[in-house]
């Protein structure tokens, strides 16, 4: 059971987008809507996932001088399957994800992981790491599409909570309401930090 | 636990020769995999786009298409009826720059319907340009006798509040779907 706080590490303790501050970028850039971020998510969670086992695994193979560029070969290859996969069977989210997905190649959560967990751990605890920065980002990232979607479009995964005519603050989705929202955010889980003594 | 291999120029080589020799088998493995189902999801995506602008048919959009100065149009039957033309239009004019349209017209050259496949227009404000109170306009429209310009510009188009540019994009994109439409029909009627 001592494995489980791998897991459960990378949720809110050292949540990648709201503690550690990495990946900011499509955490920004995407989270239009709760469905966006929700599938920048998974797509990270995924890429995540197989680069942190896949590294662990092969630690002893990869000499030091040459590490960076091993994890970078590793990481485009299940980056460039997520992209031909969700191109092949969710063509939507692929268009609206667009240049993010190939940009999760560059995202430093998973290079950080890669460098900071995955090489210097067994497979077990680094896949479970995976797992749970992935979920974290994707935590993240859906609360954050969520509330820029409410407030910015009326609507949560595409359903609607007002109708089309309402007047919504429109701010939210375009890009300085990327920014206050993911401000607002930090702000409450930092506190929400504090009070539970984490 | 094994002692990790030494950082030696041949140890380096062969390290990432293996392991980019491997990860491109996985890819290569991948692409095989998903190339059919990828072809597919842009073929169903283009026959979508057609049956929201065109009244129904039953040709394959595949057989009635002719390419015409950077344009497709697909010439669309049902019962060996002619159903109209579903022309793929694009704009570079927008405000966020690209815009790609999907216009059906009627045999008499009057617009059916139009709908926008792809932009990168401001959310909230150009996006508008998909909602009813500006596309519901262009129905039942003939270009040749209205003006698809906006008021602004002379025409007889409502632009959308605070979306000038991406309502002249529209209208822009439209405009050369009829151009173009109306040159093929005008060359096939005079054969």
């Amino acid at each position: 059971m001592g494995n489980l706080k791998f897991l459960t590490n990378g949720l809110i303790r050292e949540n990648p987008s709201f503690v550690l501050v990495l990946g900011t970028c499509p955490a920004l850039a995407v989270t239009t809507s709760g469905i966006n971020g929700l599938g920048m998510g998974v797509a990270t969670t995924f890429v995540l996932l197989c680069s942190n086992t896949i590294i662990s695994l092969l630690k002893n193979l990869i000499p030091d001088k040459v590490r960076i560029a091993a994890f970078i070969v590793v990481i485009a290859t299940f980056v460039t399957i997520v992209d031909l996969v969700m191109k092949a069977y969710t063509p939507d989210l692929y268009k609206a994800l667009g240049i993010f997905i190939p940009l999760i190649v560059v995202n430093c959560i998973i290079l950080g992981r890669a460098e900071a967990f995955a090489q210097k751990n067994s497979v077990w605890p680094a896949l479970l790491d995976g797992l749970g920065m992935g979920l974290g980002f994707t935590l993240a990232l859906t609360i954050m599409g969520s509330i820029r979607e409410i407030l910015g479009n009326g609507s949560i995964f595409n359903i609607r909570l007002l109708n089309e005519s309402a007047s919504t603050i429109l701010l939210f989705v375009l890009p300085p309401g990327a920014f206050v929202t993911y401000g607002l955010l930090i702000a409450i889980m930092n506190k929400i930090k504090t009070k539970l003594n984490l | 636990m094994a002692k990790k291999i030494e950082s030696t120029l041949p140890n380096m080589i062969l390290s990432l020769v293996l392991i980019s020799m491997f990860m491109s088998a996985a890819l290569a493995f991948v692409y095989l995999q998903t190339k059919g189902p990828i072809e597919n999801a842009a073929r169903q995506k283009e026959a979508e786009a057609i049956k929201q602008v065109l009244p129904e048919f039953d040709s394959d959009p595949a057989s009635g298409q002719i390419e015409m100065e950077g344009m497709v149009i697909y010439n669309m039957y049902k019962q060996d009826q002619p159903v109209g033309y579903a022309v793929k239009s694009s704009t570079d004019k927008g405000f966020g720059g690209h815009i790609e349209i999907m216009a059906g017209f009627l045999p008499d050259g009057s617009i059916y319907k139009v709908a926008v496949l792809q932009h990168k227009e401001t959310p909230g404000l150009g996006t508008k340009m998909m909602e009813s109170k500006f596309s519901d306009q262009f129905p039942g429209k003939n270009p040749a006798d209205f003006m698809l310009k906006v008021k602004k510009d002379g025409g007889q188009v409502d632009a959308i509040t605070a979306a000038t540019i991406s309502s002249r994009a529209y209208c822009d994109a439209l405009q050369r779907a009829y151009d173009t439409m109306k040159q093929l029909n005008d060359s096939i009627a005079g054969k």
